[in-house]
């Protein structure tokens, strides 16, 4: 579906992603893994269109950008706009729509059946800057589902989220697949990441693992790191 | 106040004042509405810097003896997509060079009228508005772009709110929001030129800033946003003009007082918690 050859993007000369490559392949779930500035969020906005790679190569097979959904992290969206819960939601059809069109009865019944699976339903004329950070994540991940007809990208989905609703995303993200969705997503939490995970690759600048999840947790890499953490 | 009334009703029998109200009308809806994403997207600067540069371009094309209108409007339009390319690039100080340009803008527009035609009454309604001097020919081409701009805010509107909300994720979903950018910033650069002989230079940029500030006190959808802004701006407009008619005032100053007035109605009302 996905498939990179050598990307690698460079802000002001210094490397954030150094020469990495990968395939995602219709029906995984990749998840990305890394420490804060290993070049994961610029890697996925490579993906996404939003940054220019300084070189490499990034090409979709079967794919638009319209059968994206994207969830980007909560700080890049203003968080002091005026705009109901339900406006936020259905602007995730946005994409699937030429010029000057409005939407129709298709798009509101998959924005309501968003809103009703995140639990923000009773939120739709609630205004978005009113809102705590749990329930903007939980309405910008409606978003991207509404907006996903076949890949959802999500950079830290559950960021903001607690336990309890993290775990639901997670279920979420397994029914996703079963319909035959796409995810790739960015994490900090390993454990989970390898639990749901069908693939992951693990950055630092460079591609230091990439691979089916299970074969990563019973590298001596993710050992490592597991023993490194526990100390 | 039904002398005020009965005032208003002969006003509107002349037909020159009816021309003008029209156009006046028009020109408030499309500047309310086009307000609400410049504010949002901060590009409220580039409202401001478009009225210096139309400024100089219609002291340019005074001085030529050119037809106004069909000057300013592309050199305006020209500096409106120059000025969203400093705004988006991030590398320079995006609102500092917008403050070069309109105010360069004004300063060769003064040169140029002082060597030619002097101040005189002509420039000077072109700074601060001269709202019944319209000509038949302004008020056509008036009603025009600013039918067109309605048009084609009303059906991008669903492009509009997803690239004001969220650029990023408009452009990751097969949206090209850059297109809309320019859309906006061209139909700004429309309805600046246009509402610039009846508001002045240096007062239309409160057409396009002060409803949207106002409605956000209170609204909090962007649909109401828009709508309430839109209602406002005409409302503010015609007790503007109302004003004017009445006490003799200048026109344009009397609308954006008009507007302030409402801004700290809605400012109090907002403080006191009314949430639409």
């Amino acid at each position: 579906m996905i498939s990179c050859r050598n990307v690698s993007v460079s802000y002001d000369g210094k490397a954030a992603v150094d020469g990495v490559s990968f395939d995602v392949e219709a029906g995984d779930c990749l998840c990305v893994v890394g420490e804060n500035g290993s070049g994961k969020s610029s890697l996925l906005k490579c993906i996404l269109g939003l940054l220019k790679p300084s070189s490499g190569e990034i090409t979709f097979d079967g794919l638009s950008r319209s059968e994206i959904g994207y969830l980007p992290q909560q700080a890049s969206v203003r968080s002091d706009f005026p705009a109901n819960v339900g406006e936020v939601v259905l602007s995730g059809r946005c994409g699937r729509h030429g010029p000057f069109s409005f939407y129709g009865k298709k798009d509101k019944a998959l924005a309501e059946h968003n809103m009703e699976r995140l639990g923000v339903a009773p939120l739709r004329r609630k205004s978005y800057r009113d809102l705590s950070g749990g329930q903007r994540q939980r309405v910008l991940l409606a978003r991207a589902l509404t907006a996903a007809d076949k890949l959802l990208m999500l950079d830290e989905p559950v960021a903001g989220l607690d336990p309890a609703m993290a775990a639901d995303l997670y279920e979420l993200l397994e029914g996703e697949r079963r319909d035959g969705r796409t995810v790739m997503m960015i994490s900090h939490d390993l454990e989970s990441a390898v639990r749901c995970a069908s693939k992951i690759l693990h950055l630092r600048k460079k591609a230091l693992f990439f691979g089916p999840a299970g074969q990563y947790e019973a590298s001596d890499f993710y050992r490592g790191l597991r023993g490194a953490g526990d100390e | 106040m039904s002398s005020l009334i009965e005032l208003f009703v002969e006003l509107l029998s002349y037909d020159f004042i009816l021309r003008a109200m029209a156009v006046g009308i028009l020109v408030a809806l499309c500047a309310a509405l086009l307000g609400v994403t410049l504010v949002l997207k901060r590009y409220s600067m580039i409202g401001d810097g478009l009225s210096h540069v139309g400024f100089g371009a219609l002291a340019i094309a005074m001085s030529l003896n050119l037809a106004p209108l069909e000057v300013s409007i592309p050199v305006v339009l020209l500096s409106a997509f120059m000025l969203l390319r400093i705004s988006e690039s991030s590398q320079i100080k995006g609102d500092a060079a917008i403050a070069l340009i309109s105010s360069s803008a004004l300063a060769i527009g003064v040169i140029v009228v002082s060597m030619t035609s002097g101040m005189n009454a002509d420039v000077c309604n072109y700074m601060f508005g001269a709202i019944l001097a319209l000509s038949r020919g302004d008020v056509y081409l008036s009603i025009a772009v600013a039918v067109a701009v309605l048009i084609l805010y009303v059906l991008s509107y669903n492009k509009i709110f997803a690239v004001t909300f969220d650029e990023d994720f408009a452009k990751a979903t097969g949206t090209d929001a850059s297109q809309y950018n320019m859309l906006i910033a061209g139909l700004t650069a429309m309805v600046i030129v246009v509402g610039m002989r009846m508001m002045g230079a240096m007062l239309i940029s409160s057409l396009i800033i002060f409803p949207a500030l106002t409605a956000m006190r209170v609204f909090s959808s962007f649909r109401g946003v828009v709508i309430c802004a839109a209602v406002l701006s005409v409302l503010c407009f015609v007790i503007g003009m109302a004003i004017s008619f009445g006490v003799s005032t200048p026109a344009g100053a009397s609308i954006v007082v008009a507007n302030l007035a409402a801004f700290i109605l809605f400012a109090l009302a907002g403080r006191a918690g009314l949430k639409i």
